[in-house]
């Protein structure tokens, strides 16, 4: 075994804060602590364990280089924010680290084994960035969601304690009067808010979400904001990607903010400026290409 | 029940039974993917493969069978490494499969296109002991794979970037899923025949799909309906002379307009109700008011910047 590469890393911008920060909600949260505490981290990782690390990696679309060597790391109980226009890769870069894009170059480890040789999916929850959560055919939410324990049970046999969670993953998110009813026939908003359950449903220590937030009315907002302070205060470590930090903001420990395939920030999150800055903005508009005009969005400032 | 009574009879409605069982059960994965017309495209492909049979003097069912199968791993191949046009290659294998089937029927010694008419379209009565055999073989393992693995297959089927992050082997899941239907298309061949054989894997589900709201309800009334119609359209054949193959499509596709038809007032009943029971919920706490209703908080008019 190498040496820990945490050690000779430089630590975040903010160790302290950030320390403070996730001790602080742990304990003003424990109260709500919900389902699967008993179950998560049985290996009981340090606190200083990156649970993501990228190192230098590359990556290619179709011959077209959109990630040209990104360095980033999520320790264990941080929740980071991948932010930056569209076109800068940050959909790209997480879609590296689950092994959807293939690398051309650099290292990613999950939980500190390389991403080729980790099995253990059980410990990572995706919420893969989608409007839809339904199918060609008519399933139900619980059936969706259950799709999401698949990586705890074993040979695809649902158990008593399997039910439960996913009955649980559907109450944390607030769907549990619509349990039983088509995802065809939920909004957009409450369609994000069963995949979040279906990544919640393995009781994950770490939750990769690519743009949680996009098209989500105002009450799911709250809701997913609610459910993802609830799995901080637990613990889990989250990689997220943004557009903008909107209602997620007081949950966010560092930023990454990347442009044109390289890491342009990685430190505390920056303060939002102008329009975006106003309560209850919603980042709504059609999307030019990502140069036509200075950007404004007050992330890459 | 005199028709009974006849050897090839018992045989041609096992046949249909198996072929109303497997191919809908296969075919809402593949509705579920939306790649509702890859049972066709195994169907072009296999007659390569009834023409090789003739020609080498083997099983043209067991030949099928291979051809298919080789024929459903190169599509999956081709939707894994060739993003780009690949529905070209796509079409040069089902028209290629096509031809190369004409090409070696008529290769074979005393072979002609008339051979290949029963397999085209099906020829429930000629159905042999050996093709029985092979069709229970067949449809057994097809129905210990879609129901054995539902769970599996669903989540592959429903979402295959989250299902690699649950672990599951989506490769291997995807090749299995288009071995299991170039199975199922060399099944029912012999029942419905190759052209028609997606019309059995699709239409089943979709007429489902207007009663249901679950996948598992969706799963069992593809199945039942798709049961109903093969043993219908075999014992209309038997009474009245019309072929089995054309039958039983035609009555798939009638059981999908008759439940089109009787699903809008259902749907709008259930609308009703759930109505009523949000209307419900609301009287009940009817001080709080339904945050989608409220108005967010907009920019103050003393704001200076603007986008």
């Amino acid at each position: 075994m190498k040496p820990e590469p945490a050690t000779t890393e430089p630590a975040t911008a903010e160790p302290g804060t950030d320390e403070s920060r996730t001790a602080q909600s742990r304990t003003a949260e424990s109260a709500v602590a919900g389902p699967g505490t008993a179950t998560r981290g049985t290996s009981e990782p340090s606190p200083a364990e990156p649970v993501i690390s990228l190192r230098g990696v590359t990556a290619e679309l179709g011959s077209r280089p959109v990630l040209r060597g990104i360095d980033l790391t999520v320790r264990h109980g941080e929740v980071v924010a991948l932010l930056g226009a569209n076109g800068s890769g940050k959909s790209t870069a997480v879609r590296t680290v689950i092994g959807q894009v293939p690398v051309t170059g650099g290292e990613i480890e999950l939980f500190g084994t390389p991403r080729r040789r980790f099995r253990d999916w059980a410990r990572v929850g995706y919420v893969p960035q989608r409007t839809t959560a339904a199918g060609g055919v008519p399933a139900t939410v619980t059936e969706v969601v259950s799709s999401g324990r698949l990586s705890r049970a074993r040979f695809g046999i649902l158990r008593k304690a399997d039910r439960e969670a996913v009955r649980q993953a559907i109450e944390l998110v607030g769907m549990a009067d619509r349990a039983k009813d088509s995802v065809d026939a939920l909004s957009g908003g409450q369609h994000q808010r069963v995949l979040i359950a279906r990544a919640l449903a393995a009781q994950p220590e770490l939750l990769i979400m690519d743009e949680p937030m996009a098209g989500v009315d105002l009450a799911s907002q709250e809701v997913l904001a609610e459910t993802l302070r609830v799995q901080v205060a637990q613990g889990a470590s989250v990689l997220l990607v943004l557009h903008e930090l909107g209602p997620l903001e007081p949950l966010i420990d560092r930023a990454v903010v990347l442009r044109d395939g390289c890491v342009l920030h990685d430190g505390p999150p920056p303060a939002a400026v102008g329009q975006h800055a106003l309560p209850g903005h919603d980042h709504v508009h059609p999307h030019a290409a990502h140069d036509a005009e200075p950007l404004r969005t007050g992330l890459l400032s | 029940m005199d028709i009974l009574d006849y050897a090839f009879m018992q045989r041609a409605l096992l046949a249909a039974v198996l072929v109303g069982i497997t191919a809908p059960a296969v075919g809402i994965y593949l509705v579920q993917r939306r790649q509702a017309l890859m049972g066709d495209g195994i169907g072009h492909v296999a007659m390569t493969g009834v023409g090789l049979g003739f020609l080498l003097s083997t099983s043209p069912v067991w030949m099928a069978t291979a051809v298919s199968v080789l024929g459903a791993v190169l599509m999956e191949l081709i939707r894994w490494y060739g993003r780009t046009r690949g529905d070209i290659a796509l079409a040069m294998l089902f028209y290629g499969g096509m031809a190369g089937g004409v090409m070696f029927i008529n290769l074979a010694p005393g072979g002609s296109n008339a051979n290949l008419t029963s397999y085209l379209f099906g020829s429930l009565s000629t159905v042999s002991e050996s093709d029985v055999t092979a069709i229970c073989l067949l449809a057994a393992l097809v129905v210990l794979v879609t129901l054995g693995l539902r769970r599996q297959l669903f989540a592959v089927s429903q979402d295959e970037e989250f299902a690699r992050v649950t672990g599951l082997p989506v490769r291997a899941l995807n090749l299995l899923t288009a071995v299991t239907a170039a199975v199922t298309v060399t099944v029912a061949m012999r029942v419905v025949g190759l052209l028609l054989v997606s019309a059995l894997m699709v239409v089943p589900v979709a007429a489902a799909q207007q009663l249901s709201r679950s996948f598992a309800a969706t799963f069992v009334i593809a199945v039942a309906l798709g049961v109903s119609v093969t043993i219908g359209g075999t014992v209309t054949s038997y009474y009245q002379d019309v072929p089995p193959g054309a039958t039983i499509v035609l009555l798939t596709i009638g059981a999908f307009i008759v439940l089109t038809v009787l699903a809008a007032p259902l749907n709008r009943r259930r609308a009703r109700a759930a109505a009523r029971a949000a209307a419900g919920d609301v009287a009940g706490d009817a001080a709080q008011e339904p945050a989608e209703c409220a108005i967010p908080a907009t920019r103050s008019a003393t704001g200076k910047a603007g986008v």
